[in-house]
């Protein structure tokens, strides 16, 4: 168990104690820049910025509930190349895993980056945080944050009750709370976060920027295992619950037909989705561009022809290329005008594919996904016992 | 009303499972007509997006054969086949597609006889199964 730093905390506000820590870290030599989620000027929702002033670090927020896009696509972006120094990147658990993906798939690289993580109460849909803002008076936006964090560890959120916002269902049914194998992690979990927070290094290099800081270490962190261990028995429980709801209102092709029924073919769970990492998309390919008299002959197959067609086609592929990397953050659910449940359906499936190649997405960066490798004897029940 | 005949499309590679078809054939071996033969120049080229198409478009079964491991003309393609066919049916199970549905079998270029048995095996199995699941849903 490596030894656990404190981040004091003034005022009751654990984020400005993240920005004085992300302050510390960027005045070092070799800190190139910070990304992190960062407060617009007006209203709005948080976006992932990239930080080089350490004015600008007034506004960053890693405790904010908003959670409109997830940055594993942008981190990625910023490791594609060299950088003349090392980069701070703060990300949400899930957002971790999903770039830890792209990295495998040599879209991201882990070099000239030091990841801190943040242990993640969960955030709202786009929705759900503007009703959080209206809910919560108006304040500015990082005291937004911090009472957000009082109310959450206070057990608010997790339904809708009294009409109140919810957070995300993703969310509610992530078994993946604390970040996995980041170099820096900010502990929240059972800490009362308006005296003090946790700072944990995952890493040897994590432990190294902790010592170079000259943080006092102290034994382990009190109470945080305990309300860990309570948080991810909730949600496994929530989210077996959703898997069998999803299970049964899909288990026929006529029954996933009409849960997909709403889908116009927009895309915008592919664009939203972290993990689907193809640079080009086959549906926005000429392959998708049918003939009239291919509708026609489809239409006659069958009497009539839905239209947009290859809805079906493109969930369906959709899962054979993502599900093995799907980290269930949920943005598919939040990107989808027509409130499908994508978020649902996607996590569902990557659940089956990822147990049949004994895989987790984001576990491990050294895990090889599973479609790039191969046994010489294995799975022998798929050519009836024949290898 | 008339007896059900499955459709079957089989994505089969050149360098052993459709050869072995082309000496099933010139050998004159009864075989069901029920198999639209789609040659791939390797099974690892079996794009998942094919499988998924066909068994939408109205195919009662996809079958997808080529070399025996350790033959294939690109050493390793059928070992990749086995996992997507593997990850297919995964997926497809779990919207209520009948796991025989879809099949993956290793037939050497000299295994005519083989070939032939293969089909009329498939055809056999899916007749008995029936329509695919698909087929009432008008949604592509």
């Amino acid at each position: 168990m490596p030894s656990v730093a404190r981040l004091p905390v003034e005022n009751g506000n654990p984020v400005r104690a993240m920005q004085e820590l992300l302050r510390r870290l960027l005045a070092e030599d070799d800190i190139v820049g910070v990304f992190a989620p960062r407060q617009p000027p007006a209203k709005g929702a948080v976006m992932p910025s990239l930080i080089t002033d350490p004015e600008a670090l007034a506004s960053v927020d890693p405790a904010s509930p908003s959670f409109p896009v997830n940055a594993a696509q942008q981190v990625a972006r910023l490791t594609r190349g060299d950088l003349d120094g090392k980069l701070i990147a703060v990300l949400r658990p899930c957002e971790l895993r999903a770039f830890t993906e792209l990295v495998k798939l040599n879209q991201g690289s882990l070099q000239n980056l030091i990841i801190v993580g943040a242990d993640c109460h969960g955030a709202f849909d786009n929705d759900g945080f503007r009703a959080f803002m209206e809910s919560n008076g108006g304040k500015p936006g990082i005291d937004n944050s911090a009472d957000f964090l009082r109310r959450v560890s206070a057990g608010e959120f997790t339904a809708a009750a009294n009409g109140g916002p919810a957070l995300a269902r993703a969310c509610r049914a992530c078994e993946h709370p604390a970040p996995e194998h980041a170099d820096l992690t900010i502990g929240l979990f059972g800490q009362d976060t308006s005296r003090d927070v946790l700072l944990i290094p995952g890493t040897a290099q994590g432990e190294a920027l902790v010592s170079r800081l000259g943080l006092a270490t102290s034994g382990s962190g009190a109470g945080r295992d305990e309300a860990l261990t309570r948080i991810r028995a909730e949600r496994t429980a929530y989210r077996d619950a959703m898997f069998e709801e999803t299970r049964a209102a899909t288990a026929t092709p006529a029954k996933l037909a009409e849960y997909l029924a709403a889908c116009v073919g927009c895309y915008n769970c592919r664009a939203a989705c972290p993990v689907c990492y193809c640079r080009e998309c086959v549906f926005l390919t000429d392959v998708f561009a049918h003939e009239p008299w291919q509708y026609l002959g489809w239409a006659r197959q069958k009497g009539a022809l839905r239209m947009p067609t290859d809805t079906l086609f493109f969930h369906l592929t959709r899962m054979a290329h993502m599900s093995l990397s799907c980290v269930g953050c949920g943005q598919c659910s939040n990107a989808c005008p027509n409130d499908i449940g994508v978020m649902e359906l996607f996590r569902t499936v990557a659940a089956r594919t990822q147990s049949a190649f004994d895989y987790e997405a984001g576990r491990n960066p050294d895990e090889k996904p599973p479609l790039t490798v191969f046994h010489q004897k294995e799975f022998a029940e798929v050519t009836g016992g024949h290898d | 009303m008339e007896a059900f005949e499955p459709t079957i499309i089989a994505f089969v590679c050149n360098w052993c499972t459709y050869t072995a078809a082309d000496l099933a054939g010139t050998a004159r071996m009864v075989q069901s007509p029920r198999l639209r033969l789609v040659r791939m120049m390797c099974t690892g080229m079996v794009d998942p997006k094919y499988v998924i198409k066909a068994l939408l478009s109205g195919a009662d079964g996809v079958l997808i054969s080529g070399c025996h491991p350790g033959d294939c003309h690109y050493i390793n393609g059928n070992y990749k086949a086995r996992r997507r066919v593997k990850l297919l049916n995964e997926i497809l199970t779990g919207f209520g597609f009948d796991e025989r549905r879809l099949k993956l079998t290793w037939v050497g270029a000299s295994e005519g006889n083989e070939f032939a048995a293969t089909v009329n095996r498939m055809v056999e199995d899916i007749r008995a199964l029936g329509p695919s699941e698909a087929a009432a849903v008008q949604a592509l």
